[in-house]
């Protein structure tokens, strides 16, 4: 299959030259490569410019609530076991409207992916500081200026228990696909926080911001098994900026850890099988 | 005291602070009698609190079904002195107390000893005589009250023997024997045969002890429900903890959530997903769900949705009830949208109500509330065994592997007649297709044009015409010609059947019409019943007639008579027996 085979017909109606497309891009070659069918897949995303992505890939898609895009691809997780999930958000999406669901993901390991559109800005609504904004900057809702200092999605992962935390940028596909591919590969909650510009309402994070500033901590020596160094590496935001596998853990993840579906998954489990006597007597 | 001694028509009634074993004495009450082949139905008060403030249990007992707990106490267990200050006046006469004697703290010289039969026992010391703690002078009470009304040891033995079996023979041994010394002591230190309410065994069906949550519980088990989101809330939570127990036995998965939010749309997923899956909470926690409850409407994805009720708004009166929430339900999120509310009178309708719901809502793929409140569903009522042999799963139109093959271009939202499309489960081979919370087009691709707008409304809300024509009419209960019916929702049923019977008993020419299928309203029956009536009254656990206000919607009919109480306690039979005598005698 090729990548173009996942597009629907409809166009993308992102700004030119949003991020977004980077990421689109990322996604259906990551999918491609791992030669998944379509129909093995399901996307769950949120509210956002990165949730009007679920018109544009052409995958079982769950076009969720703003910030509810992690729950529906757990209970999609949780049906079929069988699928590969997804979950797509924006920053705010995930770190704001949907922060309690992005904790509990990571502590829960539950066996999906999540895809976070990080342009640090409220770009839909046209323009508004978000959780990962950075301070200082002025935005409709800041005029003055953020007085706090962003969240660390990273960090925030990590003191989470998150079992795979990456963070990719939009402007390197390639790099990007090559995460978002071990992210699906990886048995547990895998986070890819990803780096985007938003030409139209964040000019301050640019592609040139990223682009300069990013470098490939793995290839630079990062070992991805290390949570000490992981947390330090986390809070390197300046002139360098580190992307790739900030770490990495084995462990059962959620889905994994359920006697009830290590047959078969829910979904396919008979119905109209079962003998409610033994309850009743219990209750006699 | 010259009382008519009476056989099988009982009502026990232990208080005390929470943490002294009310509740698990009072539940073994309820199974003792239905062993005996009799029948209950039991009521517990307890503030919301761990230890500490005033629990109470009472188990109205007799021959007959009981639909409702009874005001008058035959039999009182006072394990302090705040049950003697707070319940005196409940007991009727000839009726029995039984306190400890050798307890400084309770003084009964309140009570006249003319009028009613003081029992006193040295619970502590009996308890602790038989080699028990002071916490287990429950048992002895209860075993003092089996022998007080002449009823078979044996029945409570094996209680006992059920609810300490997995704790070992010896603990099972010393239980037994400390209330056997409760039961002894009374037989030896009172003429028991003359306290004038005695309970005898009798033949007839086995029969469970069961509140509302553990019917809904097990109606979903029983529908096929695989998948349960939820977030702890009285008084829901023992649906999700009695299906937290099931998990492995009926092989289904549980998952507490990180709150309402997640609970709703997760459950949401796995409804997509194609498993039966559901939520339960109550009125607060709902509120946080209401935002999902508009996206199971318009990705038109299945979702069943127990509601308990308790009295809001906001925090409220957390362990008492209401039924504060019909409307809310009805109205729930933002738009127009159809949804489906059922609301059960008791665990038997609960049961077949909950399995109902999970085939509706995947009929009509459209969200569905059984709604309970937590008179029902923390009130445990005698039932025989469900009969299941009846219950079909019905999983509405599904697309099959060959059906997908064989479409060009599937089309989830396909507009049809019956505003009902076909859908296809993720995993299925060409039936990718999109569930997305915007309006869409037939694909499920976001669009905004007019003429799909329009069209898309009608579609969902066609869906609720064809779920109506689905829905049992609501029951009328009693005699077909009345001079008075009442009409009432959920709950409610329990009390006014009791206190038809008391009707009854004075000649009083009364019926019900009762509700539980609300929403899509049965506008045609209501007002066919309301035509014929001679009188009608509204009969409401709420303080606006919400029942009345739909009736007044739909049919046109205003109702002018209402009984209705927002005392966040449930009706006493009593209460509507004497409003409807009083509307008679005029």
């Amino acid at each position: 299959m090729k990548p173009e085979e996942l597009n629907t017909p409809h166009d993308p109606t992102w700004c030119p030259a949003c991020g977004n497309f980077g990421i689109w891009v990322a996604l259906k070659k990551a999918l491609t490569e791992l030669k998944l069918d379509p129909d093995e897949v399901a996307i769950s995303y949120g509210i956002g410019c990165s949730g009007n992505e679920n018109n544009f890939v052409k995958t079982y898609a769950f076009h969720s609530l703003h910030g509810r895009a992690v729950p529906p691809a757990a209970g999609i997780k949780f049906a079929n076991d069988a699928l590969t999930v997804i979950a797509v958000s924006g920053d705010g999406d995930a770190y704001g409207e949907g922060g309690n669901h992005f904790i509990h993901a990571c502590k829960n390991n539950y066996d999906i992916t999540y895809l976070v559109h990080d342009n640090q800005m409220y770009s839909l609504t046209t323009g508004q500081a978000s959780p990962t904004s950075e301070k200082g900057m002025k935005t409709k809702t800041t005029p003055s200026g953020i007085i706090e200092d962003p969240i660390n999605p990273i960090s925030l992962a990590l003191a989470a228990n998150a079992t795979f935390v990456a963070k990719g940028f939009s402007g390197k596909a390639d790099h990007l696909a090559e995460l978002i591919k071990k992210a699906i590969q990886h048995k547990g909650f895998a986070l890819v926080d990803i780096l985007q510009n938003c030409v139209t309402f964040n000019k301050l994070n640019t592609f040139q911001f990223f682009n300069k500033r990013v470098y490939d901590m793995n290839k630079e020596g990062h070992k991805t098994n290390n949570k000490q160094k992981a947390y330090e590496m986390a809070s390197e935001w300046g002139e360098r900026i580190p992307i790739g596998i900030f770490y990495k853990e084995e462990k059962p993840s959620y889905n994994s850890s359920l006697p009830q579906t290590a047959d078969a998954p829910l979904v396919k489990h008979e119905l109209g099988k079962v003998d409610l006597t033994p309850n009743f007597e219990g209750l006699a | 005291m010259s009382i008519k001694p009476t056989v099988n028509d009982l009502n026990w009634k232990i208080a005390g602070e929470a943490g002294y074993g009310i509740k698990s004495v009072g539940l073994m009450f309820s199974k003792i009698c239905t062993r005996g082949g009799l029948q209950i139905f039991d009521y517990s008060e307890y503030p919301s609190l761990v230890r500490g403030g005033h629990n109470t249990y009472q188990v109205n007992v007799g021959e007959d079904e009981k639909f409702a707990p009874k005001a008058l106490v035959s039999l009182l267990v006072a394990l302090n002195q705040d049950t003697i200050d707070f319940h005196r006046d409940e007991l009727e006469e000839g009726g029995g107390l039984v306190y400890d004697n050798e307890d400084k703290e309770i003084d009964v010289s309140s009570l006249d000893a003319k009028k009613y039969n003081l029992f006193p026992i040295p619970l502590t010391k009996l308890a602790e005589d038989a080699g028990g703690k002071k916490v287990m002078r429950n048992s002895v009470a209860l075993g003092a009250s089996v022998g007080l009304i002449s009823y078979d040891f044996e029945l409570l033995k094996s209680v006992i023997e059920d609810a300490f079996k997995k704790k070992g023979d010896e603990i099972v041994n010393m239980n037994i024997k400390i209330a056997e010394a409760g039961y002894k002591h009374a037989k030896d230190n009172f003429d028991v045969g003359k306290f004038p309410f005695q309970l005898k065994a009798v033949k007839g069906p086995k029969r469970m002890v069961l509140t509302a949550n553990e019917a809904i519980a097990l109606g979903a088990i029983q529908a096929g429900c695989k998948f349960m989101s939820a977030y702890p809330m009285t008084p829901a939570s023992s649906i999700l903890h009695y299906m937290a127990a099931n998990q492995e036995k009926h092989n289904l998965v549980v998952k507490q959530t990180e709150d309402e939010l997640s609970a709703m749309t997760m459950a949401l997923g796995a409804n997509f997903a194609g498993v039966r899956s559901f939520t339960c909470t109550s009125g607060g926690g709902f509120s946080l769900m209401v935002e999902a409850l508009g996206l199971s409407g318009i990705t038109e994805t299945p979702m069943v949705i127990a509601e308990v009720m308790r009295p809001g708004p906001a925090t409220g009166l957390p362990t008492w009830t209401e039924q504060g929430d019909l409307r809310f339900l009805i109205h729930a999120a933002q738009g127009e949208f159809p949804r489906i509310v059922i609301a059960p009178g008791d665990a038997r309708e609960a049961f077949y109500g909950t399995h109902h719901a999970f085939n509706l809502a995947e009929k009509y793929q459209m969200p569905v509330f059984v709604l309970s409140d937590k008179f029902i569903s923390e009130s445990y009522k005698s039932e025989e065994f469900f009969d299941t042999t009846k219950l079909k799963i019905e999983r509405g139109e599904m697309m099959t592997d060959t059906q997908l093959k064989k479409v060009k271009e599937y089309k989830r939202y396909k507009f049809t007649d019956t505003g009902v499309s076909p859908r296809s489960i993720p995993g299925q081979k060409d039936g990718v297709y999109n569930a997305n919370s915007d309006e869409h087009d037939e694909f499920g691709y976001s669009v905004e044009d007019a003429e799909n707008r329009v069209r898309m409304v009608e579609k969902r809300a066609a869906k609720l015409e064809e779920a109506a024509k689905d829905l049992p009419e609501p029951i009328l209960y009693g005699l077909e010609k009345a001079d008075i019916t009442l009409i009432a929702w959920g709950s409610t049923k329990g009390p006014i059947l009791e206190a038809m019977k008391l009707c009854e008993r004075d000649k009083l020419k009364v019926n019900l019409l009762h509700v539980m299928y609300a929403f899509p309203f049965p506008t045609e029956r209501v007002n066919e019943v309301i035509k014929n009536a001679k009188d009608v009254v509204i009969v409401e656990n709420n303080s606006t007639a919400q029942l009345g206000s739909l009736i007044r919607e739909f049919t046109g009919h205003d109702i002018e008579k209402k009984l209705l109480k927002y005392s966040g306690r449930q009706f006493y039979p009593n209460e509507i027996h004497e409003y409807v005598s009083d509307i008679l005698s005029k």
